[in-house]
């Protein structure tokens, strides 16, 4: 199978089928704005987003439950994100908040792996686009399963151990004010997945760990993490 | 060979571009129809895989934006959802002050790449399109910066008219841009000024990502760029590849 294929067998509901889109939001989470502290205010910054900042996991960067990710040469460790992904189902353009979350197949679990990088200011592609940097899973879970998105525990287990513990109360936009914020200015399509932030301080690990992202209600993401290959 | 998707009489076609009797440019269908520009629907000529951007990737558009070069390329990427045919409307939401085009060349990869050397990256392309990347400076953030909301809207990246064949550029690194706004010429280069060339994109690029058929690169535009007005037409042009037209239009058509 090519290169990040198996993404799009995760899907039992309408649409059944993940385009490979998969949007980033950037400091979403109350914890990852609290991490930056002052420097938020400082150059080049100069104060929080005003609109959702997105960006974006190429297709190459998908990645299923189960399968190793390569730790790139020369890097020593890499950081894992958590976040709760939405999966789209229907034409997602000028949302209201009232009807958001209908326009939702479901939920899945994003593990926005990155190199870890200090600054925000220009994109990171280098550091956030690698292969196999976007696990998602363990399976597309129906938007009806799930009674309140804004409220899930995800935690973050590394051999085992468990080592960050989250919740999507923390969002600085929730779900469904969310995808009003984004979809005023692009539209979201049928399987496009829309991870909601990931929360800070993000685990670090290195080859030869594994790694566990839970979101109750959803699943377990499990994936190990290897030396490049030669 | 050049080759566009057109929509024409409840269909989506492959289509040639053809000089007709009349005089009047217009396409051939695989199916034997000739019609004029006009009387077809331009869709963008492949569906996109990965579009990967480049950011100041000419010294002079560069200097105009008072920015420095930095030492990696300046890369973003943007969603299939931007992208937009030849001949189409792209939105200018009422009150920004600065909406401007981005004429440049893309590049379509047509063989998987990864780790590949400057030497055999041209052998990795399909072909080539002309790309108008509009930007409304307006909502710039300081956070990954160009962020989404400048440079992914709906319908603002026009791409096309036509997939120009590999083999009918001899050099992607000796083309002439040109954009005129209401006709007047506004924005003028070549692709021998980029900071990083074609070949070296590509190297760079396949070094820390698999690039895969149908992504695509936007390679960056010249100086010269200026804001655009709801009724302004706007045409892209590079040697040897056609011409690129888009129209502005107003909140009014999308009931805002």
């Amino acid at each position: 199978m090519p290169l990040g294929a198996r993404y799009a067998t995760l899907m039992d509901v309408p649409p059944y089928r993940l385009s490979g889109m998969v949007y980033g939001t950037l400091l979403n989470h109350q914890t990852s704005l609290q991490a930056l502290g002052d420097d938020i205010y400082k150059p080049p910054y100069q104060g929080p987003p005003r609109a959702p900042v997105l960006y974006i996991k190429p297709r190459n960067t998908l990645a299923t439950s189960g399968e190793p990710i390569a730790v790139p040469p020369g890097v020593n460790e890499l950081e894992i994100g958590a976040s709760l992904g939405l999966v789209i189902g229907r034409p997602a353009c000028r949302l209201s908040e009232e009807s958001a979350l209908d326009y939702l197949a479901g939920y899945v679990i994003v593990s926005d792996v990155s190199v870890p990088h200090t600054s925000y200011y220009r994109p990171s592609i280098p550091f956030t686009a690698r292969d196999g940097f976007c696990p998602l899973g363990p399976r597309v879970v129906p938007q009806a399963a799930i009674a309140n998105p804004d409220g899930l525990t995800i935690r973050i287990y590394v051999d085992g151990e468990l080592r960050q513990t989250a919740s999507t109360a923390q969002l600085v936009r929730p779900v469904a004010k969310l995808l009003v914020d984004v979809t005023d200015f692009m539209t979201l399509s049928p399987g496009d997945i829309l991870a909601v932030g990931v929360a800070q301080p993000a685990p670090r690990v290195r080859a030869g760990q594994q790694v566990c992202i839970e979101i109750d209600g959803i699943g377990r993401l499990e994936n190990p993490f290897v030396g490049a290959p030669a | 060979m050049k080759l566009a998707r057109v929509a024409c009489a409840g269909a989506i076609h492959a289509a040639q571009p053809r000089q007709l009797s009349d005089g009047r440019w217009g396409v051939l269908l695989t199916d034997g129809r000739t019609l004029a520009e006009e009387e077809v629907v331009w869709l963008p000529p492949l569906e996109v895989g990965t579009i990967i951007a480049l950011g100041l990737n000419y010294a002079e558009h560069a200097k105009e934006l008072a920015l420095s070069k930095s030492e990696d390329p300046l890369v973003f990427l943007k969603g299939p959802g931007t992208v937009l045919g030849h001949r189409g409307v792209t939105r200018r939401p009422a009150g920004v002050k600065l909406m401007h085009y981005e004429c440049e060349l893309a590049v379509v990869i047509g063989r998987s790449a990864r780790g590949v050397r400057r030497a055999d990256a041209l052998q990795h392309i399909a072909g080539y399109c002309i790309a108008n990347d509009y930007a409304i400076r307006d909502y710039l953030e300081n956070w990954y910066r160009p962020n989404l909301r400048v440079k992914n809207r709906d319908g603002a990246t026009v791409l096309g008219p036509w997939l120009v064949d590999a083999t009918e550029i001899e050099d992607p690194g000796n083309l002439g841009l040109r954009t005129y706004l209401n006709g007047k010429l506004v924005q003028q280069g070549n692709t021998r000024d980029m900071i990083t060339d074609v070949p070296a994109l590509i190297e760079y690029l396949s070094s820390f990502m698999t690039l895969t058929v149908g992504d695509v690169i936007l390679t960056g535009t010249p100086e010269g760029v200026v804001n655009v007005d709801v009724g302004d037409e706007v045409v892209c042009e590079i040697d040897g590849m056609g011409r690129l037209q888009n129209t502005i239009v107003g909140d009014q058509l999308f009931g805002r």
